[in-house]
């Protein structure tokens, strides 16, 4: 038994570093100064980069926290402090069922929702597609780290005469605040490789644009187009671009891990 | 009841001189239970309670585990309300105005009745940041004059030869009998009338606690204390009357010597000579 699990737990390793090794070996000896500040050059050329994609990723994930962090962190305070109730019980029933909702599903209710409504595809239907995936999750980690705080500390609030959402607020939230961030960071890595609701939405374009209003690049999306596309030149770039995804998304997580340490670390 | 009322004000000036200009102040209770009943859901915790807390002294409350000793200590400041399905019936006046009207708000209410609770409960914040975390909230002070009042809250609680060098230290770095004494300043830099204290001293060795006693001896020159205890021995020692509470009912209430020497109810008596409980 201890041997089955033992291979099959380094299979899975395996399997990671496989991955790993990869897109080391296929995208690093792309990934030069002009692959990160260049705009793709017409089809068929060679050099060109993905600035416009890095950029992209970088301000639909940004609106998308930006929509999604304040929602999630607010309705997992309310989870954790006065969600006893049949209302709170039925929020956390629907923040679950989103959790486990597939993305392409937002996606094609984003469509129908934002992108039909404006007429054209845009970056912001793709962020507001993104935040909805991410709202479940923060607001059921952040109800778990808030409550992770101690009541005795909650109670020491209210006995000095804090107001139960001060005392939400200035206590709660300050010292599940470690927390909050870390699962701020994951849910972040989470959406940052999402491709499935952006075709419907950000679309993809293999220009420079940084209107949230007009569909937008993504690094995901890059991956997806180049990948499938018919140039080496292109496979090149998406190989290149995987493993800057691939790059950010463990950093995330690594910061996360980090933040969450020396949590503890203090707290001892 | 203006009377009353205007008592509630935060006001400084008017804290300690009050003893001073009116010496028969001391006759009147500061806390006046009339026929107070308590229930969480549909167990009755509380029944029928009806006396009076007199101001400056000590008051313990004494009685086997599960008697409702701390649901009556909530009631005062209004820590049970935020339990769902409580109510009460009948009424606990502050100074004469009943702290469930509609005009006492929770956040003055708890400004004039701190509490100190079982085990201590620091903010994970500096040891300065603890003690003016109520003056803060309350805004009773510019902070320019807050290092004075928390280093006046830190001396009565007699702790402030001990961290006056560490200010800026974390609040959970100091022992245990430390981190209480330090609750206890910062329940007192709010410059409370009532002190609540929940068996503060049984997380506490020994030599902490005798500290946390002689606290309670001069403290009650200046508030007036309720203090739940399991330990008789520091009920007879620190407190001025003491209540035997059984099964949510007041048994007895009077002068501590009294009622340790000669109790009116023979459950008292079982309970104090260590019978039952
Ligand atoms: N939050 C609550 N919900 C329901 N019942 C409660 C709650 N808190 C206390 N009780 C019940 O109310 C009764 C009185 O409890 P209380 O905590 O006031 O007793 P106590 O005298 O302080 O006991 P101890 O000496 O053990 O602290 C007990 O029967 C207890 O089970
Ligand atoms: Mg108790």
């Amino acid at each position: 038994m201890t041997t089955l699990v033992g291979v099959l737990s380094f299979v899975a390793v395996l399997a990671l570093a496989v991955i790993l090794g990869y897109l080391v070996v296929k995208g690093a000896s792309s990934l030069d100064w002009n692959f990160f500040v260049k705009n793709p050059v017409p089809a068929g050329q060679a050099g060109g980069g993905v600035a416009n994609a890095i950029v992209g990723t970088v301000i639909i994930v940004g609106v998308a926290a930006l929509i999604g962090l304040p929602i999630g962190i607010g309705t997992g305070l309310y989870l954790a402090e006065y969600g006893s109730g049949r209302f709170g019980w039925i929020v956390r029933f629907v923040a679950d069922v989103l959790n486990g909702t597939p993305s392409i599903v937002v996606g094609i209710f984003a469509w129908t929702w934002l992108v039909r409504p404006m007429g054209h595809f845009s970056a912001l239907a793709g962020s507001v597609a993104l935040a909805v995936l991410m709202v479940p999750m923060i607001a059921r980690t952040t109800e778990e780290m808030v409550r992770l705080v101690p009541h005795s500390l909650r109670e020491a609030a209210l006995a000095l005469g804090y107001p139960r959402w001060r005392t939400s607020l200035r206590i709660v939230a300050r010292t599940a605040l470690a927390g909050i961030l870390t699962s701020c960071l994951v849910g972040i890595a989470r959406i940052a490789g999402e491709t499935a609701p952006l075709l419907f939405t950000a679309l993809g374009n293999l220009n420079f644009s940084s209107s949230i209003l007009q569909p937008m690049q993504t690094l995901s999306l890059q991956v997806f187009t180049y990948g499938t596309g018919p140039f080496d030149e292109w496979h090149r770039l998406a190989w290149a671009a995987a493993l800057v995804l691939m790059g950010l998304v463990l950093l995330l997580s690594l910061t996360a891990r980090w933040a969450l340490r020396s949590r503890h670390g203090a707290a001892r | 009841m203006t009377a009353a009322a205007v008592e509630l004000v935060p006001h400084e000036a008017a804290r300690t001189p009050r003893l001073v200009q009116h010496p028969t102040q001391t006759a009147t209770p500061v806390i006046d239970v009339r026929r107070y009943a308590f229930w969480y859901g549909g167990t009755q915790a509380l029944f029928d309670l009806t006396f009076t807390i007199p101001r400056r002294a000590v008051t313990a409350l004494i009685g086997p585990s599960g008697c409702g000793k701390s649901t009556f200590l909530r009631s005062i400041n209004r820590l049970n309300e935020l339990i769902p399905g409580t109510r009460h019936t009948g009424d606990i006046l502050l100074e004469g105005v009943s702290v469930f009207s509609r005009g006492m708000d929770a956040v003055a209410l708890r400004r004039e009745v701190g509490m100190v609770f079982q085990q201590p409960n620091p903010f994970p914040k500096s040891i300065f940041d603890n003690v003016a975390y109520g003056p803060r909230l309350n805004a009773l002070a510019p902070e320019r004059d807050m290092p004075e009042r928390v280093e006046r809250a830190l001396r009565q609680a007699a702790l402030w030869d001990e961290v006056k060098d560490r200010l800026e230290a974390p609040g959970t770095s100091l022992s245990g009998g430390q981190q209480q004494r330090l609750c206890i300043a910062r329940a007192l830099a709010n410059e409370p009338e009532v002190l609540l204290m929940d068996e503060p001293c049984s997380a506490l060795d020994p030599a902490a606690t005798q500290r946390i006693e002689e606290l309670l001896v001069e403290l009650k020159q200046s508030y007036s204390i309720v203090i739940v205890t399991h330990n008789m021995q520091q009920a007879s020692r620190v407190s001025d009357l003491t209540g035997f509470f059984y099964l949510g009912h007041l048994i007895e209430f009077g002068d501590t010597k009294q009622l340790f020497t000669r109790p009116a109810d023979e459950r008292t008596e079982a309970y104090i000579t260590g019978r039952f409980g």
